[in-house]
């Protein structure tokens, strides 16, 4: 297991390096950044002064190397935009970042695994009717056009909750349950099938002639099969929930992780976008890897036990 | 038709929806109550040290909190008195000022011509890394003669130099620049203007409020409401259903399609503002090898193209077509010049004439501008033979091709700094320097003259001579000036300036 986790740990920082370096490159490919951050307003020389007060009429190997190096003794540099140290920009808005995606995933997954089990023990049946509808229209149904309804009906008409900004924790519940109905049908959708396919078994068919009750056939048996895919398939929708709500924390004026990473990308602000590529892949990289070990332990057969 | 018709679409189903909820309920107004202003931004503002920003909202908040020797009326026109109580030319490259005594910081701390001397010495050296050069690059050094008098040596002549003074340049208190430098001051933001920093999460919010001990005699006194709150708020949509719902005053930059839906809910004002749109034609581009570089062609590709019905359909409000490469409200920017009309046949004519007879293609690129605007540009040539192909692009990638003469077409805007004098914009575009594509020395000797004389009517008529070369070899086909469309709540005063910098100290409640 050790060996095996080793192994994992090393691809994820070979996939963190080659992510950041693409990422680097690409950035300079979009424009020049010292006419960025020069402004529309800046001239030439404006431009030609910040290129070389930022450092970019080094070439750009020399600028990588240079940023991963201190990357690696914990220093993101300065943002260029606020001029102030990219790890405290990040502190500040990391947090909201994490309870919007973590709320949102516990809720996706609240909802959803139940949602999944009674849908697969009726298929066809009312539950499952609902279930579908629920999923096809999370799935449809834009989440920036959700978002904008559920303010104007929830926040406007009604009064009932804060439309924007996390300065109290009911500013987060519109768009923790508009993110979550978003994420939620993937996960619904994998129990279902997963629950299906387990049911049909010869090992629960056995386990329910024995004469076993259902909870304990579904609980105990079943679901455990059931849950390998939905375990894999939910780190990657908590990463893409963290790294993916730019939209919802632009409607909602949230100022988290991922609009900072937009707006960092549309000013050229290459210290911030370079240190959230690397936060969020090495958090992708993270999910999966426990995802892995989970199913490992989960399934003794993944591990090579026999 | 273009990928912004279902944000359109949507933007308009949720004004819709919100403006029904008045019809649900009451909403509440905060503002009026606690005599707080609150605000809503779309970007979010820079650090407060003005001289290394650039994007209008933080500079909003900096104009509030400190002041400049100097301050323009901007309805006047007229340069007065703010922290200088008197100034004047005493050489053809020396300005001195008298200061204004018992003028305070908000830190307690006492103004005097060594916070000038400190502040102005500091930012014009390379190593502080002031945003715009042109801002600071016509000072030579700052002396105090006096407690109450200081000197700027000039590094140059410079048209510009009392416009820059106006409140473009900020007076920091030198003890706590000198310690703490510009991240100190973004930090702690410390002024003499007529509001106080009280707290802030830069870039996420900002609270100020009303400085009790703002001087007397400040072109910006009379501020009657006791706090600002600003917020960023990325959706336009949001802002919409916040101020419709009471909890916002003010926002700006509204769309002028949901400018149209909103006005029947809330106060909208649409006023003009210094930013103009352009069409950079390049003769020197693309080694002076392509059709741009034919005066005729130039001529026929603005006659092609209906501006009016363009500005009217994609403008609206307060913008007006122009047919000079300035705005008419900046001094110099002259009026009297051959008008290009709408005229596809004449565009034709001119086209056959230079050889063209069956069109040619071109590329051209746009950079913050709207898609739909350019794709009526190219349906208009397109009707004249000309196949313009459209590449939008980030504004740093665009203006890097046009100064890597690799573009024959370019169009995008100009604000001049929300300065109104010809000088900010057309020495950038035809002074001879990076920007100038179309390098006529002719054009850069009277733009050099205009810029730097002291003789208003010296400029004026350099300028003038510039204006018409620029439009009769149709080097720039000018678009509009834009509009900024505020939405107020209802009980709010608000008077808009061209120069796109809110005032607040001057709003009040109705």
């Amino acid at each position: 297991m050790l060996g095996y986790i080793s192994k994992r740990l090393l691809v994820a920082f070979c996939v963190c390096a080659t992510v950041s370096a693409i990422s680097f490159a690409l950035m300079f490919l979009s424009g020049d950044p010292a006419i960025a951050i020069a402004g529309a307003g800046g001239r030439a020389q404006d431009a030609e002064a910040v290129r070389i007060a930022y450092g970019f009429d080094r070439p750009i190997v020399t600028q990588y190397l240079d940023w991963i190096g201190s990357a690696l003794t914990g220093d993101l540099g300065r943002s260029i935009y606020f001029n102030v140290p990219v790890t405290e920009i990040i502190g500040n808005r990391v947090g909201v970042t994490l309870r919007l995606g973590v709320l949102s995933f516990l809720l996706a997954l609240v909802v959803a695994v139940p949602l999944g089990i009674a849908a697969a023990l009726r298929p066809n049946g009312w539950i499952d009717r609902l279930a579908l509808v629920l999923a096809v229209t999370g799935q449809a149904i834009p989440s920036f056009w959700l978002g904008l309804m559920a303010i104007v009906v929830f926040g406007v008409w009604y009064g009932w909750v804060p439309i924007s900004g996390a300065e109290t924790w009911q500013g987060y519940i519109l768009p923790v349950i508009v993110l979550s109905y978003y994420a939620m049908p993937a996960m619904m959708r994998i129990t279902r099938s997963g629950m299906i396919d387990v049911l049909a078994t010869d090992y629960i068919r056995a386990a329910r002639a024995k004469g076993l009750p259902m909870g304990t056939v579904i609980f105990r048996h079943a679901l455990r099969n059931a849950v390998l895919p939905l375990v894999s398939l939910a780190a990657v929708q908590l990463g893409l929930l963290l790294s993916g709500s730019i939209v919802i924390e632009s409607v909602f004026a949230l100022n988290g992780l991922g609009r900072l990473a937009w707006e960092s990308l549309l000013r050229s602000d290459l210290p911030v976008v370079q240190a959230i590529i690397l936060i969020l892949s090495l958090l992708y990289v993270l999910l999966t890897t426990l995802a892995d070990i989970l199913n490992a332990v989960l399934d003794p057969r993944l591990r090579g036990v026999s | 038709m273009t990928h912004h018709t279902p944000k359109y679409f949507l933007s308009g189903a949720v004004a819709l929806a919100a403006s029904l909820s008045f019809a649900a309920g009451t909403p509440a107004m905060a503002g009026k109550e606690d005599n707080t202003l609150n605000v809503a931004f779309a970007s979010e503002p820079e650090p407060l040290d003005t001289y290394k920003i650039a994007g209008r909202e933080g500079l909003i908040l900096a104009r509030h909190i400190f002041d400049g020797l100097l301050y323009k009326n901007l309805d006047t026109g007229e340069i007065v008195p703010a922290l200088a109580e008197s100034w004047e030319f005493t050489g053809p490259l020396t300005m001195e000022f008298t200061l204004r005594k018992g003028v305070k910081f908000h830190n307690g701390a006492e103004f005097t011509a060594d916070d000038v001397v400190e502040t102005l010495n500091t930012v014009i050296t390379p190593e502080y890394g002031t945003r715009y050069s042109i801002s600071v690059d016509w000072i030579e050094s700052v002396e105090k003669l006096a407690d109450d008098k200081v000197r700027i040596n000039m590094s140059k002549p410079f048209a510009g130099a009392v416009e820059m003074l106006a409140d473009a340049l900020p007076i920091y208190p030198h003890e706590f620049f000198a310690e703490n430098g510009s991240e100190g001051m973004a930090a702690t933001p410390i002024g003499t203007g007529p509001y106080k920093l009280v707290s802030q999460e830069p870039g996420i919010r900002y609270e100020m409020e009303r400085f009790a001990d703002h001087y007397e005699g400040s072109p910006k006194s009379g501020a009657t409401i006791d706090k600002i709150i600003v917020r960023t708020m990325p959706e336009m949509n949001t802002q919409y259903a916040e101020l419709m719902s009471g909890d916002l005053d003010w926002i700006w930059r509204i769309p002028p399609d949901q400018a149209t839906q909103l006005e029947s809910r809330v106060q909208i004002i649409s006023a003009p503002i210094m930013r103009i749109g352009y069409v950079g034609f390049a003769p020197e581009s693309l080694g002076g090898d392509s059709p741009i570089a034919d005066k005729r062609v130039r001529q026929a590709l603005i006659h092609a193209t209906n501006r009016a019905a363009i500005t009217d359909a994609f403008a609206g409000g307060a913008s007006k077509v122009l047919n000079t490469p300035c705005n008419p409200a900046q001094f110099g920017c002259e009026q009297d010049v051959t008008v290009y009309e709408y005229d596809p046949e004449k565009a034709r004519a001119l086209l056959a004439e230079a050889g063209y007879e069956d069109g040619f293609e071109m590329e051209m690129v746009f950079a913050a501008m709207p898609r739909p605007t350019a794709e009526a540009i190219a349906a208009d040539l397109a009707k004249v033979g000309v196949t313009l192909i459209l590449n939008e692009q980030q504004y740093a990638a665009g203006i890097g091709q046009w100064r890597a003469k690799e573009l024959p077409a370019f169009f995008s805007n100009w604000g001049s700094y929300g300065i109104g004098d010809t000088a900010f914009i057309l020495s950038n575009f035809f002074g001879g320097g990076d920007d100038d594509l179309v390098q006529n020395p002719e054009l850069a000797e009277w733009l050099t003259v205009a810029d730097s004389a002291s003789d208003r009517d010296v400029r004026a008529e350099n300028y003038s001579m510039a204006v018409k070369k620029i439009v009769d070899e149709a080097y720039w086909m000018p678009m509009y000036n834009f509009n900024v469309n505020y939405g107020l709540a209802d009980d709010l005063n608000f008077t808009p300036h061209p120069d796109e910098f809110a005032r607040w100290w001057n709003s009040s409640w109705k």
